[in-house]
């Protein structure tokens, strides 16, 4: 009974002994069997069966031997069915193999034969189950025993009376097959268990492993159980679920206890589960405290919401049976019995049971709410959560109402939400916060009221600034400019149609990324400035609607505030986008004919240029800048506006670079010509032909000092740029631009091209198609006619 | 030669038939040296008929002081070889003494015979029904023939037929229930009961239901006893654990029983007895002894 360590190869050599013995018995057996002699064909059979009385193998290897015998036994039956080979009625041969002196081959035949005997109707099969199962307590060896109750289970599987069969009439009904089959269960159930209590506690582990092998001899039974047809809700609740359960609680078995329950939970219907929902509850919270629960319940709890997301007709069923509140008690009990339960444990609890409420009850987000204070709660015992896996199932937990509700804004109510992610750790708090904020890109909610924003940002608030403590931590850069992206992109989602709640909305954002600090303020200054910008225009466009004393939402008054916002970026420093701020700013003042304010942005605008702007390359960028939006910005009064097209041409002329200096100056020109419909436009064309003049003049001192320093004079493509300004300021009518000034140009150009040829510079210069091109417009516009065409009749190429 | 062999063979052919010996019911008997032969079948108060046949060896005669036909019940122990006992003697005088020439038969008749004990091939002992022949003759010595035949008898059910119950068990250690459902069985009949497990602390291997035959031959200080296991049946494979009910049923039918005889002839007895064996990992048995009657129940003609 006691393996005495025997190593794999002597257990391959007991099995090889064991084959061969069931080979050479079956051979005998089979000569009986044609020759139809009963008598042989019993003696070899059970001289075959015996070698199954084996005690040396492990579980896998007996179970080789097992389907040997198995395979003949089917032949047996086979002989057994036919009484024309054998001459006995089959009761008769039901005695007969009980004469068999073993237990084990006369427990093997008597299945055979009893199956056989069921087949034949000449009694009630329920009285064979009953005396085959009964009969089979004589083998009390766990692993035989187990083998030869599953090989009753295996022959008697189409046998049982159950509705619809053969097998079923007035003295047979489904409550015998039900019956037999819990029976069964039930000793195979003990004798499984009992496998840890043999042996010496050294060999436990692999008793252990053994065991496991074994289950789905045991799950079996319940398969067949679930199989079973006719047993309706009221045979499952009365008899066969307290039966089974009663089995699994009182095996005290950690291993059976688990398997078993999870084998419950697969085999029977959801709906079946639904309607008991206490009594299997109630047994969670009795098995041993080893046992995982968590996973059994969360089995159970996936499996319900899978049912109720099925189908919304059995919604009512869920109601009516308070399924929530009954995971919800028994969950609570669970966490608090089991001490021990790793915290991450706890977490897929509350995790499933979300996703129970969430598809179950969508409409309820107070027990979505329960369910998150409960995690608080238990979250709140522990010290610092450090654990991983707990803090993504934590994760998950936060996750699923935004997958669910697939809306921040539904969450935002959700008063224990934030106290949730308190818990995180700071990358756990950011991973979640990013998730919040994809959750709400991804479907487009817009957060209007200033409430919700106040909870949102603090909700994300682990992106929003440094938490305590780490601000040494090493970010990596690209993370970091994603989450600060997404953040900015957030900004943008913050909307509202009404001014007032906006304004506040603007406010409580500034509120939270000023707390930022200088890497990331660069990120979200320009959103909430935007944002603010946007409200500007709103509020012009539907001006004067706005009244009363204490009305925050005044476009000077925003203004005020971007002005200090944005002061705070050149500090950061980051000016050049603080001065891109301020144009834009600028431009929306004049938008709303506030001149002082535009004044002043512009004012803000210039200092940080002549102030912060060092790099030569960002003062071009930043020169066409102030030029493009000072171009359209038309609230200027004559004496603002001079001063600061005056301003603007003065830092054009002074730039590092010639060609700059000469991009920039004839940029300026368009200060002057403001072509727009507008006839109180400015159009002062003398000054703007003196800018090309000037442009021209650097143009020549830049050819000039290209030549002198490299041997050649370079491209002449600031010519036919200049060239072009001529041609649209003339075009647009400019009187101080005539003919003979662009083909003078034009000639300039050509002798340009030719010396620069001359000098053997074959390079094909990259000024030559464009300049190609504008002589084409010019022909072409002459060819069309017309005013314009007439107008360049004049110019003679 | 063919001389020598008729000088020492008897002078004629002895035959015994039953009257009814083609429908009477044949059972086999072993002989002494092993075979199995068939004899007729008899109960008692059955008048035992048949008749004698007695024929000359082609151109012989036979001459006699007188033939006769005994009927004998004998008891033959073992040890005391040789030794008969006859319980039942009758004796019937065929023919007065003269010559016999040619076959001759001769009828006769036991009538309702008195055979109160069944024949039995035991160990030590053996207790057989014979028909026997005599030829007496005075100089070349009688010529004696056998017809052996066996003798069974019935009984009715037992009136009274308690179940055997008893707990028993080593403290501390083991302690079982155990239950047959009769205390008599008839020799076609079925062991049914159960073995209840109260205590179990040791580990045990299987569990076996022997039937135990006790012959006991002689009396007093000659007393012969011999046991012998007929049948060794397992009932139990593995450890069970406390609670367990284990199931009996073992039929009789294949094992080679017969009756209890009680003190027959004030020669022998014959019990029979149930032994419960358990065995444990290092092979210590563990059992509990119950005797139990055996009777023949009539069997239903069919």
């Amino acid at each position: 009974m006691r393996r005495l360590g025997g190593g794999v190869e002597d257990e391959e050599k007991w099995l090889a002994e064991g084959i061969a013995g069931i080979q050479h018995n079956a051979f005998f057996m089979h000569r009986a069997l044609d020759a139809n002699n009963l008598r042989e064909v019993l003696k070899y059979s059970a001289l075959m069966l015996s070698e199954l009385r084996t005690s040396k193998l492990s579980p896998q290897r007996y179970y080789d031997l097992y389907m040997r015998a198995f395979d003949q036994l089917r032949q047996l039956e086979i002989f057994f069915k036919d009484e024309s080979r054998h001459g006995l009625p089959v009761v008769d041969l039901y005695e007969l193999v009980q004469h068999a002196g073993n237990i084990l081959p006369r427990m093997y035949l008597l299945c055979t034969v009893g199956s056989v005997y069921i087949k034949s109707k000449q009694a009630p099969s329920k009285d064979v189950l009953k005396d085959l199962v009964e009969m089979c307590r004589g083998v009390q060896h766990p692993i035989r025993g187990l083998f030869l109750r599953s090989y009753l289970a295996q022959v008697s599987r189409d046998k049982l009376p159950e509705i619809g069969s053969d097998y079923e009439g007035d003295a047979n009904t489904v409550m015998d097959a039900v019956e037999f089959v819990l029976q069964n269960f039930t000793e195979m159930n003990k004798l499984w268990v009992r496998i840890q209590h043999q042996g010496p506690g050294t060999v436990r582990e692999r008793q252990e492993k053994e065991r496991n092998e074994l289950r789905d001899l045991v799950g079996k039974n319940l398969h067949v159980l679930g199989q079973i047809e006719g047993v309706d809700l009221d045979m499952y609740k009365e008899t066969v679920l307290p039966r089974i359960l009663e089995q699994v609680v009182n095996g005290k078995d950690e291993l059976a206890q688990y398997y078993l329950m999870e084998c419950i939970i697969q085999v029977f219907p959801d709906e079946y589960h639904l309607q008991t929902l206490e009594t299997l509850l109630a047994a969670c919270t009795q098995l041993m405290p080893t046992v995982d629960t968590k996973i059994v319940l969360t089995q159970l709890m996936d499996r319900l919401s899978n049912y109720a997301a099925s189908s919304p007709d059995v919604l009512h069923e869920f109601l009516q049976v308070e399924a929530f509140a009954k995971l919800n008690n028994a969950i609570g009990k669970v966490i608090d019995t089991q001490l021990e339960m790793p915290i991450v444990g706890a977490m897929t609890l509350f995790v499933s049971l979300l996703t129970f409420a969430l598809r179950v009850h969508p409409d309820r987000l107070d027990y979505v709410d329960q369910v998150l204070g409960a995690c608080v709660v238990k979250l709140s015992s522990v010290p610092k959560l450090e654990d991983a896996r707990a803090m993504k199932q934590v994760v998950a937990l936060l996750s699923a109402p935004l997958e669910k509700y697939n809306d921040i804004v539904t969450a935002l109510t959700l008063s224990n939400y934030p106290r949730v992610m308190d818990h995180l750790d700071d990358g756990t708090n950011k991973v979640m916060a990013m998730l919040i904020i994809q959750s709400i890109m991804k479907n487009n909610s817009c957060i209007s009221t200033a409430d919700k924003v106040e909870v949102l940002f603090e909700l994300i608030k682990g992106l929003i600034k440094d938490l305590d403590g780490n601000a040494t931590e090493e970010l990596d850069e690209e993370d970091f400019q994603e989450e600060q992206n997404s953040v900015a992109r957030l900004i943008n989602m913050l909307d509202n149609e009404e001014p007032e709640e906006m304004i506040k909305i603007i406010y409580v954002v500034r509120k939270h990324i000023m707390t930022g600090g200088t890497r990331r303020l660069p990120f979200t200054i320009p959103p909430l400035v935007f944002s603010a910008l946007r409200l500007v225009r709103q509020l012009e466009s539907q001006s004067g609607d706005i009244t009363g004393e204490d009305v925050q939402a005044t476009p000077r008054r925003i203004f005020q505030i971007l002005n200090q916002t944005i002061e705070v970026l050149s500090s950061v420093p980051r000016p050049e986008l603080a001065l891109r701020l301020y144009l834009q700013c600028a431009e929306a003042a004049s938008d709303c004919d506030l001149e002082p304010v535009a004044y002043e942005f512009f004012t803000q605008a210039f200092i940080l240029y002549e102030e912060e702007i060092a790099d030569s390359k960002a003062q071009v960028t930043a020169i066409h800048l102030i030029v493009g939006t000072l171009q359209r910005i038309n609230v200027f009064g004559v004496e603002n506006r001079d001063t600061l097209t005056h301003k603007a041409t003065g830092y054009s002329a002074r730039l590092l670079k010639k060609p700059d200096q000469c991009r920039a100056v004839y940029a300026c020109s368009h200060l002057f010509w403001v072509d727009d419909d507008d006839l109180d436009g400015i159009k002062d064309g003398e000054r703007a032909l003196l800018c090309l003049r000037r442009a021209l003049r650097i143009a020549n001192a830049a050819q000039q000092m290209a030549n002198a320093t490299r041997g050649s004079s370079g491209p002449v493509t600031l010519f036919v740029e200049i060239l072009n300004k001529y041609i649209y300021f003339y075009e647009k009518g400019n009187p101080h631009i005539t003919p003979s000034d662009i083909q003078s140009l034009i000639e300039l150009i050509n002798t340009e091209m030719q010396s620069d040829n001359n000098n053997g510079n074959t390079r094909r210069t990259h000024s030559d198609p464009f300049f190609t091109s504008t002589l084409r417009y010019i022909r072409f516009q002459k060819q069309k006619g017309g005013l314009i065409g007439d107008k360049y009749d004049l110019i003679k190429l | 030669m063919n001389y020598l062999r008729g000088a020492f063979k008897p002078a004629c052919n002895i035959s015994i038939t039953f009257t009814d010996g083609k429908n009477r019911k044949q059972v086999p008997v072993k002989k002494d040296n092993g075979q199995m032969v068939m004899n007729p079948l008899f109960q008692s108060q059955e008048t035992i008929a048949g008749k004698v046949c007695i024929e000359p060896y082609q151109g012989k005669k036979v001459e006699h002081n007188g033939v006769k036909v005994e009927l004998l019940g004998q008891i033959e122990m073992y040890f005391d070889r040789g030794n008969f006992y006859d319980f039942t003697s009758l004796v019937r005088e065929l023919d007065v003494p003269g010559e016999i020439y040619e076959k001759k038969t001769y009828p006769f008749e036991f009538s309702t015979v008195e055979m109160p004990y069944e024949t039995y091939n035991g160990v030590n002992v053996r207790l057989r029904y014979v028909l026997k022949v005599t030829v007496t003759r005075g100089y070349a010595g009688s010529i004696v023939e056998y017809q052996d035949f066996v003798v069974r008898n019935y009984s009715p059910l037992p009136p009274i037929n308690n179940s055997i119950k008893m707990e028993v068990g080593i403290e501390d250690c083991l302690h079982i229930e155990f239950e047959y459902n009769k205390s008599k069985y008839h020799l076609k009949d079925v062991i049914l009961g159960k073995v209840y497990f109260l205590l179990v602390r040791i580990k045990i291997k299987n569990m076996d239901l022997e039937i135990r035959r006790r012959e006991s031959t002689g009396a007093g200080a000659n007393t012969h006893v011999e046991t012998e296991t007929l049948a060794k049946f397992e009932l139990m494979d593995g450890a069970p654990v406390r609670g367990e009910s284990i199931p009996v049923r073992l039929f009789l039918t294949p094992y080679d029983l017969t009756p209890t005889h009680k003190n027959i002839n004030n020669k022998f007895s014959v019990k029979y007895y149930l032994n419960l064996v358990l065995v444990d990992e290092e092979d210590r048995r563990y059992f509990k002894q119950q005797e139990i009657t055996l009777y023949r129940l009539k069997e239903e003609t069919s």
